[in-house]
């Protein structure tokens, strides 16, 4: 090989070694021209073209905000966009701006990935009337508010008056107790309507459906607002959970574990009479469902409830606070009434706050599509949805056992008692801080 | 200008070889160890502190007290007892089948290889629905033959022969490709040979052709079994690795202890772990197995 090729080879090795040192770049930052350039990682977690709606959205904060641009990261599921977030963080090319559970609050913390919203504003009084309390109770930890609520959601029961009719229920009044709901789901199935009675998904968010019922068994503090599970083993926890594996092994519900994405396409195909799933689902089945259905508040055992659920705006800490800044005003922006009323419209969401149920356009939705508001009367019965230190672990841990129980692996008691201890294990370390 | 002498040109020369060899390994040097290399020497590392940062053996320790540790380890390993000889059995059997003279041929072996060229999340996606219970064809089928369905994938006792005959419907094909080459590259002789002496078709099989075939056998070997311990895709979009773990395995256990649990420490032992069954199990096939290999 002559001499001038051979350097020409040299080069085009080297520098393509080099390209692999220095193929991850990107990230936010301030721009030369006094403009911020966000980045903002969102994730869908029900049916439906949302992506559109999000680009819209943040399309209207950023022509409101001038000196602003967002690049919204379709991120994938919420566990998904966890991963991205943290994993990215940690080598300085995470988001400015992220949509995630609330439950990851304690980990985001723990991780410093976040800062609280008072170091970027001295009042925020404003959430208090924005926002309904129970949503905005998720947010807080340590004396201190650390997201916005944004997409929330809570568990509602849907149900297919056909159904319903065909067994000669009444469709305006679907179960209110956790013995009429046995009863009718029951009815369901004997008369043939439908496959199955009742679907509850016991997949992914098992946890949540769990946190659910030991509401309306009376348990308290289930939500964990300390960063500490301790519920699982009281009383009212066993009993659900024994309720649960109950309507497994009398037929009413599929055997076996129930996937979360599965439940409502079961329900759109008629083959369970009744589910509880979120209400971020509700245009998918809205737009889907080729039956009238009913949407209803969960019913009580001892009591009505549900945990609220859903994803929250976090403000990240990359070291800059113009960009801070800029990250806390696009979040304020999305949570405004209007954008709060179209969010929750195009998506099913429920709206976060009293201001944006009183928009016209949403007081029209409400009056042309009533199931929309039940989530929000639940609301009143509601509490936070559990979150902790460590929080993937601990909810894998208690969805493992809730499959275990529901595959008849282990009985309630002993592999909830087995649960709580060694949840207390993995929690060990944050204890009394 | 001083002349060198011809000795100093010499080493000069050969100094410039090494330069311009070095350079031309570099890029694969550089992925190498960028991606392999590096990464099992920071998970020996990351796996040797505790939680607090100490050095120490409390992640191995962990490993060995954690139940689901070993139930992941045992649920790989009858998953490659369940994947890989059976895999490989049908790869042979399809690779004689079609490399007979048959009407048809090149349609039933792009038949067979279809399941390969489909990525491993399309065919997780597929028998999510072939699965799904109640509408799902496979318990359509059993439901019209009055059988009782079940929850295939919701059950700890079936998930796992769930996914196995998935793993061996995608795999079957891609193996018996080189199966197929192994069959082509033998001399049509050796048959005419057989015929001459009698020798049954099974018997011509057993003492000729799938001997001259153990070289593809052992390559088709390692792949399969590492296969085996490299799968996670379809976890992801099937199982999660539930219920309650029933089809939790290695790597995805490794995932989820990493990225999901944040957990880097605890999932370096675990790929240390991983890492030392790969090893072991290579060291094995080229050693004990090899041996037993005939190469011509």
């Amino acid at each position: 090989m002559s001499a001038p090729r051979r350097t020409l080879a040299l080069a085009a090795t080297l520098s393509a070694g080099a390209l692999v040192l220095t193929a991850c770049g990107g990230g936010g930052g301030a721009g030369s021209d006094g403009s911020v350039d966000l980045t903002m990682y969102y994730p869908v977690a029900v049916g439906g073209p949302l992506t559109d709606v999000v680009d819209d959205l943040i399309a209207s904060c950023t022509e409101e905000n001038e000196g602003i641009s967002v690049e919204a990261v379709y991120s994938g599921t919420y566990a998904d966009t966890m991963t991205k977030a943290q994993t990215a963080s940690r080598s300085n090319q995470g988001p400015d701006l992220a949509v995630l559970l609330t439950t990851d609050l304690y980990t985001l913390m723990d991780g410093e990935l976040i800062v609280p919203l008072s170091t970027l504003d001295d009042d925020l009084s404003w959430t208090e009337d924005r926002f309904y309390p129970a949503y905005l109770a998720s947010g807080q930890a340590e004396d201190e508010l650390w997201s916005l609520p944004f997409q929330r959601s809570t568990i509602v029961q849907y149900h297919n008056k056909d159904v319903f009719e065909e067994a000669g229920l009444d469709p305006e009044a679907p179960p209110t107790t956790w013995d009429e709901l046995e009863e009718q789901a029951a009815t369901i199935q004997d008369s043939g309507a439908a496959e199955y009675g009742l679907e509850i998904p016991s997949t992914q968010f098992g946890n949540w459906m769990f946190q659910a019922m030991a509401i309306q068994s009376g348990v308290e503090d289930t939500a964990g607002v300390d960063g500490i599970v301790d519920y699982l083993d009281a009383p009212g926890s066993v009993e659900a959970l024994e309720w649960w594996r109950s309507m497994t092994e009398s037929g009413i519900m599929p055997s076996g574990t129930t996937e979360w994405a599965s439940t409502p396409e079961d329900f759109l195909q008629g083959r369970t009479g009744i589910m509880w799933h979120t209400t971020g689902n509700l245009t998918n089945v809205r737009s889907n469902a080729d039956f009238d259905f009913g949407v209803s508040i969960l019913p009580a055992n001892t009591q009505p409830g549900s945990p609220t659920g859903g994803g929250n705006l976090y403000v990240f800490d990359r070291g800059d606070e113009e960009t801070r800044a800029a990250a806390y005003t696009i979040a304020r922006c999305l949570t405004e009434p209007e954008r709060a009323a179209e969010w929750s419209m195009r998506s099913g969401y429920v709206a976060t706050g009293p201001e944006a149920w009183e928009t016209d356009t949403m007081v029209d939705y409400a009056e042309e599509f009533p199931q929309a508001a039940v989530a929000r009367d639940q609301l009143e019965v509601a509490v936070g949805e559990t979150t902790s230190h460590e929080n993937g672990r601990v909810s894998q841990m208690i969805n493992d056992t809730i499959a275990a129980v529901l595959t008849g692996q282990a009985e309630p008691e002993p592999a909830l008692t087995q649960l709580q201890s060694d949840i207390d294990g993995v929690l060990a370390p944050y204890q009394g801080r | 200008m001083t002349a060198t002498t011809p000795a100093a040109r010499r080493g000069g020369r050969r100094l410039g070889d090494q330069a311009f060899a070095w350079a031309l390994l570099a890029p694969a040097f550089v992925v190498l160890i960028a991606f392999t290399h590096y990464p099992i020497i920071r998970s020996a590392w990351s796996s040797a502190h505790g939680r607090n940062g100490d050095l120490g053996t409390a992640q191995y320790e962990r490993l060995v007290q954690d139940p689901v540790f070993w139930q992941v380890l045992r649920n790989n390993l009858w998953f490659a007892v369940g994947t890989v000889p059976t895999s490989m059995a049908l790869a042979i059997l399809m690779a004689v089948w079609v490399n007979n003279k048959l009407v048809g041929k090149s349609f039933v072996r792009l038949a067979y290889f279809t399941p390969t060229i489909l990525p491993m999340v399309a065919v997780a996606s597929i028998w999510l629905f072939f699965y799904s219970p109640g509408i799902g064809p496979i318990d359509q089928v059993l439901s019209a033959l009055d059988i009782p369905t079940r929850n295939w994938l919701g059950n700890p006792d079936t998930v796992l022969p769930a996914l196995m005959v998935m793993m061996i419907w995608k795999q079957a094909g891609f193996f018996m490709i080189f199966y197929l080459a192994g069959l082509q590259n033998l001399s049509p002789e050796l048959e005419e040979a057989s015929k001459l002496e009698g020798a049954s078709r099974w018997y011509h099989f057993r003492r000729v052709t799938f001997p001259l075939l153990m070289p593809t056998t052992l390559f088709v070997f390692v792949v399969a079994l590492t296969d085996a311990f490299k799968i996670i895709d379809h976890l992801f979009i099937m199982t999660g690795g539930g219920p309650n773990n029933a089809s939790n395995l290695l790597l995805f256990y490794i995932y989820d202890t990493a990225f999901s649990f944040f957990d880097p420490n605890y999932a370096g032992a675990l790929t240390m772990a991983l890492v030392v069954i790969l090893g072991l199990a290579a060291i094995l096939q080229f050693t004990v197995l090899e041996r037993r290999v005939h190469y011509r």
